[in-house]
């Protein structure tokens, strides 16, 4: 009987084994795919029973915890809710949670894997466990300045530090209040975020990185002259023919200059006075002399088709790479079907002020534990070489140009400091309103900042305003913020 | 004086044979040990009323100290009654009686029960009723030979339980099982005690036939199949818990009913085979009831495709076994300290999700506690088998410690999601009083079997 006896036990030992095994498997190794699971209640209330870290920006809180007395603890509170909404984002006890509170979720709630041994010696020690700190690289007066500047505008800013990546400015407009939706009423939280949602203005989108992407018309044309002066075959003096209409090849299509005349006087027109009168169709003839090709490489160079995580995932800006000809001619000058973010002209001028390297993007400087200990650092981390040194100097020189020689950009010029500037206005067709743009840096022979700035929906003028009058402004006021600190 | 050497080393083996199994020193590891596992059970207390209330409420640590004396006083009766027992099982069962208090206590406060809607408040009582029962148990049964005698009757006894919640007025439905009765405002589940009833019916009767069953009979199909005469009791008995499965929709019992007939039956006889048919049967078994019972269907869904978003939002669909799920992920491996998790999130987090409760608010590690004690107290009961003289003694102990295994085996895995899903209760820890009450009584027998077979005259090990 002992010999039977002996093979119960070691089918006894067996179920344990498996039992062991079992609480091994989802205790450790998939412990944090069952954490992460949309279903798991526990992860929501763990969000509010435990201290969530702050959003920091120049070390004051654009989003904090503070403790109440209801069953969640402690309540969320945005202090500048809407200047900073499209940065923070929102988190909600049942719509989920965006921006960076969405993104650096797993660091604020203190659950990532580095933060094990910290939470573990908080409770040795009898302390609340708590989540660590986001510190932002966001410039808080170029911020308040880019929103109060935007105005009742749909549009947004952002402002980028060249040598670096840090994004400084991230505006956008029409905001809203997250403290609404951080409310702890299940209710009211649906009530407000189903409004929000089916605003026609979309102001949950965040428009400086994603959102419905505008053409980024004449603003292009930096890339245009990029690849040109790469290619080795063209300097700023290049010429091209200079009619007043320009068919496009295999088409009956005809395209114009936005003065609907030739390009400044003469026969021909070199590039850059194309540039600074931001001329259609000297580009459309130097795209359809580079070819897709060469367009398509050099806009990749500088971000286009990549996705940027800034932490937050940043749409990526569009350049088509299937075309035939007359769509390329089209492109050259921004239009079909070439979309960008704000984030990408930035960082087309932020290349350029560079001396060419285009820098990886971020809104995140630090991630603090509790004790203020740095988890992360900013890190510069360089995306491409775009351009030579040699070509972004010369860019340079026609970007200065374009604001000092140009009745175009008139309202960029600040007094003392050199601004290389570059307008757009894109069509967004028949009878709908313009796109309006501005890209640039200042100052211009040692660059701090670089700036893009996107009005949609013609300034609420149609297809009456002008660039001049509505995005450049706005950008000086940036500027400015920036350059009288 | 003149010889001492040859007299000296004799006496020196039987002293120390002695010493090791002197019943003064196994007491007195056995009252140490008691102490430790009531502090343990008052720290737990504690620390529950530290998180949850953020003071100390003196009356249940107070009530928890009676059950402390009540474990005492069994203590003491063993001293005298069985005073060579085995002495880790009643400080286990302690420590892990203990253990399920403070959890369901700390659920209690969570969900705000009091009174007598407290599941703690009950299971308290349940506990001081299921230790005078051990108390009883091993006073009145002074000899196991005792049980051997009413073989037949505990045969009845046990058919009797298991059809009683099927009498009309008496027996009540829960969650579609109808295995409970209902006493005035208390439920019983008469099953819990039925699996005593049946081991011992097993014991006496395959020590009865264990010769015949495996010597007489017929080869077919190259199997040898004993004769019917031999086999009928058993038949029936076994036919009868299978139809618990089916007319009472309780899949758990029905399992560990087999489960238990399967093991008794192989070491009793010894034969393989037999095991491998029961085993087949239960796999044709399972395939037919997938295809004819919905709500073992339903279960096996629940089981393979818990995730699944059709299974975890439909109506007693998986969601519970999800929840049990996030809810073990979220302890990890320290746990979140008691009273600091969320295990009141899962349905029915006192009883049969107990062990998840439990693993969300002391994690990986308190689990491998846990299951180290079931382990531990399931290897003394396997000891006692194998150091038994008699062939009943041997499958009484086998019987009464294999069910404990196979019940935590069954509702640890089944939260766990090793295997469907099946309603039991995780033995000494879950909020159930017909299951503490069988339970300490499997104890009291264990005890009583390890000290009647330590103290005949006969040199073993162990």
């Amino acid at each position: 009987m002992n010999r039977e006896l002996k093979r119960v036990t070691m089918v006894v030992i067996g179920m344990f084994v498996v039992l062991f095994l079992a609480a091994s498997t989802i205790q450790v190794f998939t412990a944090d795919q069952l954490y992460a699971d949309s279903r798991n209640t526990r992860t929501i209330f763990d969000s509010y029973r435990y201290k969530r870290g702050s959003i920091l920006v120049a070390g004051a809180p654009i989003a904090e915890s503070v403790p109440v007395d209801d069953n969640y603890r402690y309540q969320r509170t945005y202090p500048n809710p809407a200047t900073y909404a499209n940065v923070t984002g929102y988190f909600t006890l049942n719509q989920g949670m965006t921006g960076i509170e969405g993104t650096l979720n797993s660091y604020l709630s203190g659950k990532t894997g580095s933060q094990f041994l910290n939470q573990l010696n908080a409770i040795l020690t009898g302390q609340e466990p708590q989540g660590a700190s986001v510190a932002l690289t966001l410039d808080p007066v170029m911020q308040q300045a880019a929103f109060d500047a935007l105005g009742d505008y749909e549009g947004a800013v952002l402002v980028t530090e060249p040598s670096t990546g840090k994004i400084l400015v991230m505006a956008s407009k029409p905001s809203y209040d997250p403290n609404l939706l951080a409310a702890h009423n299940a209710d009211e939280v649906i009530s407000t975020y189903d409004a929000l949602i089916s605003d026609p203005l979309k102001p949950l989108i965040n428009k400086a990185i994603a959102g419905d992407m505008n053409p980024p018309g004449s603003v292009f044309k930096l890339v245009m002259v990029a690849a040109a002066l790469e290619s080795g075959k063209y300097t700023p003096e290049s010429t091209f023919a200079n009619p007043s209409e320009f068919q496009l090849p295999g088409t009956d299509v005809f395209i114009q200059n936005s003065t609907f005349t030739t390009c400044g006087y003469g026969a021909t027109v070199t590039l850059a006075t194309a540039l600074r009168l931001s001329c259609n169709i000297p580009f459309a003839e130097l795209g359809l002399e580079l070819g897709r090709k060469a367009i398509l490489d050099q806009a990749k160079k500088f971000g286009f088709n990549t996705s940027f995580d800034v932490p937050m995932t940043a749409a990526a800006s569009e350049f088509p790479v299937v075309m035939n000809d007359p769509q390329t001619a089209l492109a050259s000058f921004g239009q079909y079907d070439v979309r960008a973010t704000p984030l990408q002209i930035a960082m087309v001028s932020a290349a350029i002020a560079n001396g060419g390297k285009v820098m990886y993007p971020t809104v995140l400087d630090q991630i603090l534990e509790p004790t203020l200990k740095p988890i992360s650092q900013f890190e510069a981390k360089e995306f491409s070489q775009a351009i030579s040194p040699e070509t972004s100097a010369t860019i340079t020189q026609m970007m200065i140009n374009n604001v000092d020689n140009s009745n175009l950009i008139t309202n960029v010029r600040i007094e003392g400091v050199k601004v290389a500037g570059k307008t757009g206005t894109a069509q967004n067709g028949d009878g709908e309103p313009y796109t309006f743009w501005f890209t640039g840096f200042a100052p211009a022979e040692a660059p701090r900042y670089a700036i893009a700035v996107v009005i949609e929906n013609g300034g609420g003028l149609g297809q009456n305003g002008y660039t001049n009058d509505i995005a450049v402004p706005i950008a000086r006021k940036v500027l400015e913020a920036g350059l009288n600190k | 004086m003149s010889a001492p050497a040859p007299d000296f080393v004799a006496t020196g083996s039987i002293g120390r044979l002695k010493r090791v199994r002197s019943s003064q020193r196994m007491r007195n590891v056995e009252l140490i040990l008691i102490l430790v596992a009531s502090a343990i059970n008052v720290a737990s207390l504690v620390l529950v009323q530290w998180a949850v209330l953020d003071t100390i409420d003196a009356g249940p640590l107070a009530i928890c100290g009676l059950l402390a004396v009540l474990v005492l006083s069994i203590h003491v009766a063993m001293r005298f009654v069985a005073p060579q027992a085995d002495a880790l099982i009643l400080p286990i069962a302690t420590v892990l009686n203990g253990l399920g208090i403070a959890e369901i206590y700390r659920i209690d406060l969570a969900l705000g029960n009091e009174g007598w809607d407290s599941l703690a408040n009950k299971q308290i009582a349940w506990t001081a009723l299921a230790l005078g029962s051990a108390l009883a148990t091993i006073i009145v049964i002074k000899h196991q030979r005792i049980l051997q005698r009413y073989t037949y009757v505990a045969g009845l006894l046990a058919v009797l339980l298991i059809a009683l919640p099927m009498v009309p007025g008496l027996g009540i439905s829960i969650n579609g099982a109808r295995v409970w009765i209902q006493l005035g405002t208390l439920t019983f589940q008469p099953g819990e005690i039925a699996k005593i009833a049946l081991a011992v019916f097993f014991a006496g009767y395959l020590v009865q036939r264990r010769e015949s069953l495996s010597m007489v009979g017929r080869t077919f199909l190259g199997m040898r199949f004993p004769r019917g005469r031999d086999l009928g009791p058993i038949i029936v008995v076994w036919a009868l818990s299978m139809a618990v499965i089916v007319f009472q929709r309780d899949l758990g019992t029905g399992l560990l009913f087999f489960g238990l007939f399967l093991v008794m039956l192989y070491v009793a006889t010894g034969r393989g085979s037999w095991v491998a048919l029961g085993l087949s049967l239960v796999g044709v078994g399972a395939v037919i009831a997938n295809q004819t019972l919905d709500y073992v269907n339903g279960r096996f869904a629940n089981w393979y495709d818990a995730f699944n978003d059709a299974n975890f939002s439909a109506d007693g669909g998986s969601y519970q076994l999800v929840q049990g799920l996030f809810g073990l992920a979220h302890g990890g491996v320290i746990g979140t300290g008691l009273g600091e998790g969320m295990p009141e999130v899962t349905p029915v987090s006192q009883s049969d999700y107990i062990i998840a409760s439990l693993g969300e608010e002391l994690g990986l590690a308190g689990i491998f506690a846990i299951l180290c004690l079931y382990l531990l107290l399931v290897g003394r009961g396997l000891r006692i088998g194998f150091a038994g003289h008699d062939d009943f003694s041997k499958l009484l102990a086998v019987g009464l410690s294999f069910t404990i295994a196979l019940q935590c085996f069954i509702v640890i895995g089944g939260v766990m999601r090793v295997i469907p899903l099946t309603g039991l209760t995780t033995p000494f820890l879950a909020a159930g009083g017909s299951s503490l009450v069988a339970n300490w009584i499997i104890a009291a027998l264990l005890l009583r079997l390890s000290d009647s077979i330590r103290s005949e005259p006969r040199l073993v090990v162990g």
